[in-house]
């Protein structure tokens, strides 16, 4: 890894303004399904907040609202993929995953079923509404299911991309977006395979693994980084599971020192899912930012990021910290 | 066995098998009771009362109710779609399902084994035909239920969806939310039965978490009320076929069929002298020899 980094290269990805990941969500849901019939639309009492209306509008007899019950969603959705449809039920996410675990274990994930379960308002930057509603163990929760895939989007236009990624794997699959504004930065060019992650910014001392809103400030701080001489590689790791492997593993190789950064838990998050390749096969230095085995509270979103160390100058933090225990 | 093998090897599915008489059915029946026997005392675990008490009613919908056929699984256009909510009753269900021609018999042999089809609770992951899902943790089957018929009606197809629970297994809270969202969405093409058999592992359900005023509760959700004895083969046919006939129906109907927990053997019926049943517990060797020769031996033979 010794090519020279130029501003060009890091200029790639400048943000085009702010936008919420749950629009992309809701205007792909849509695009899609003008393409694929069997595309249906579930959710429990929250459709604008995930952009729904779009396809509730153009598609109502393939929307279905199922009231504030979400365990009957899941269910339905599972027995609706045994007809041949492709369901899509969406919630909050702290409604559509630990309020929902048995039967999404039991009626999507055992049962093989074709379920697709998109949710919004995941995290801290739900904000105001408090510890309730962030949930920060979702990502933990699902990747702990056989069969699951997890699908975590860093911006508007990935969540779009990556909406219409699911829709075309068989098999269930848990997306994840969120409620705020935030830098829409990626292009149609960077593509979105699942499983395999897209490296935003080449370095070679140490390597940011981040996914969701912590993928912008992972690259925000490799450019504050790189003005010191510090050359960082940042992995837009949208992927959860299955985790890609052979990045994860090259960039141990290559860069001796990895951070990761999620806004979620700590535990059973994208970190621990790195740190379990790395242990396995190649071990190094490993930072985590995410959030520290505690309940997050009211706030704005920027305040909680900043109380909680969810911040771009955390990410610097935890990159000095790796660089000191890899020398 | 061999549940790797996928899909199900065609070779070893059985003959499609219809029945027309009710003697017939009752001799069907008396035969899956002596599968049931069988395979739970062969496997020395699994639940005994559910499956013998709901024998008849299975026995009548795959031998004479369902519009099914066993070689089309997940490919009739307007067939009938069965769910099993109360999983743990799954020995009934493989015994109907193979003599009706889904499957080998021999698979009955292997209930609870490593590696075989024949699962504790009934899975789908092994693609063995007849079950499109797996059931077990309670109460989630209705809703399942309520999502295939609305897929059904979307593709305008003709095929009834059944749903089959237990009446302890209403305690779950999931149950009513399916049911509420059954009826506002008008599933006229939704049939559930419940098993009412006042029994569940502790004891009878009106000591345990008492589930009455229970046809009102279903009626106050929305649904048209059926009652029937469960155990009498001709008294269920002919309320499912009342009920069929009517195809404009726009709510979704419960038959509560009142069946006597391990149905068939006298000595597993109801609630035992120490207040326990047979829900969980297999019968013993010598069960299994007392059982048998109170059933008697039928036209189809053992597996």
């Amino acid at each position: 890894m010794g090519e020279k980094i130029t501003i060009e290269q890091t200029a790639k990805y400048s943000s085009r303004g702010n936008k919420a990941t749950r629009t992309g969500f809701g205007e792909a849901l849509l695009e899609v399904g003008r393409q694929n019939p069997s595309v249906v639309a579930l959710c429990a009492d929250l459709t604008g907040s995930l952009n729904m209306n779009l396809f509730r509008k153009e598609f109502p007899e393939r929307f279905i609202q199922t009231g504030i019950a979400e365990a009957n969603m899941i269910s339905m959705s599972a027995g609706l993929a045994t007809t041949g449809k492709i369901p899509v039920a969406s919630s909050f996410a702290v409604f559509a995953t630990g309020r929902v675990f048995d039967q999404i274990r039991q009626s999507v994930c055992y049962s093989n079923l074709n379920v697709k379960i998109c949710a919004s308002h995941a995290g801290l930057t739900l904000g105001e509404d408090g510890a309730t509603h962030q949930i920060l163990e979702d990502i933990g929760l699902m990747r702990s299911l056989p069969r699951m895939t997890v699908v975590v989007p860093c911006d508007y236009s990935e969540t779009k991309r990556a909406t219409k990624a699911i829709l075309e794997h068989v098999g269930p699959v848990y997306l994840r977006f969120g409620r705020p504004n935030v830098p829409d930065f990626t292009s149609d060019e960077d593509g979105f395979e699942i499983g395999k992650s897209i490296e935003l910014h080449p370095g070679k001392d140490v390597t940011v693994i981040a996914c969701g809103i912590m993928v912008w400030k992972a690259l925000e701080a490799a450019r504050i980084l790189e003005k010191e001489g510090v050359t960082v590689r940042v992995i837009n790791m949208h992927t959860i599971k299955p985790i890609d492997t052979l990045a994860i593993v090259r960039a141990a190789n290559d860069t001796g020192a990895i951070v990761t950064a999620e806004e979620h838990q700590m535990y059973t998050g994208l970190g621990e899912a790195v740190a379990n390749v790395c242990a396995r096969n190649i071990p190094v230095p490993i930072e985590m930012v995410a959030v520290e085995d505690t309940f997050g509270e009211s706030g704005k979103p920027d305040d909680l990021l900043k109380k909680y160390k969810l911040t771009t100058e955390d990410i610097l933090e935890k990159i000095y910290l790796a660089l000191r225990r890899k020398s | 066995m061999g549940k790797h093998l996928k899909p199900y090897p065609q070779e070893k599915r059985g003959k499609h098998l219809q029945l027309s008489t009710i003697d017939e059915l009752k001799d069907m029946a008396r035969q899956v009771r002596r599968d049931v026997i069988r395979m739970l005392a062969k496997s020395n675990s699994g639940h005994t009362g559910g499956s013998l008490g709901m024998a008849d009613i299975f026995t009548a919908l795959y031998f004479r109710i369902l519009q099914h056929h066993p070689h089309q699984f997940r490919q009739g256009a307007d067939h009938d779609m069965l769910f099993l909510s109360n999983g743990h009753i799954a020995p009934v269900w493989y015994s109907v399902l193979a003599r009706s021609g889904y499957f080998s018999l021999d698979e009955l042999n292997y209930l609870r084994e490593v590696d075989s089809y024949l699962q504790g609770h009934p899975t789908c992951e092994s693609g063995l035909p007849g079950i499109h899902i797996a059931s077990g943790s309670l109460g989630q089957g209705l809703s399942v239920a309520v999502g295939a018929a609305l897929g059904l009606r979307m593709d305008g197809k003709k095929g009834e969806v059944f749903c089959l629970m237990g009446d302890g297994e209403c305690q779950e809270g999931q149950i009513w939310e399916a049911a509420m969202s059954a009826a506002h969405y008008q599933l006229g093409n939704l049939i559930g039965i419940v098993d009412y058999n006042n029994q569940q592992i502790d004891g009878e359900v009106s000591d345990v978490m008492d589930v009455e005023p229970f046809a009102d509760k279903w009626r106050a959700f929305g649904w048209d009320v059926l009652t029937c004895d469960g155990n009498d083969i001709e008294h269920f046919i002919d309320t499912l076929e009342y009920l069929r006939k009517d195809k404009s129906r726009t709510k979704p109907v419960v038959v509560l069929a009142t069946t006597v927990m391990g149905k068939g053997v006298p000595f597993f019926e109801g609630t035992m002298p120490d207040k326990s049943n047979w829900h969980g517990k297999a019968p013993s060797k010598e069960d299994e020899v007392k059982a048998l020769e109170i059933l008697g031996i039928t036209v189809f033979g053992d597996f």
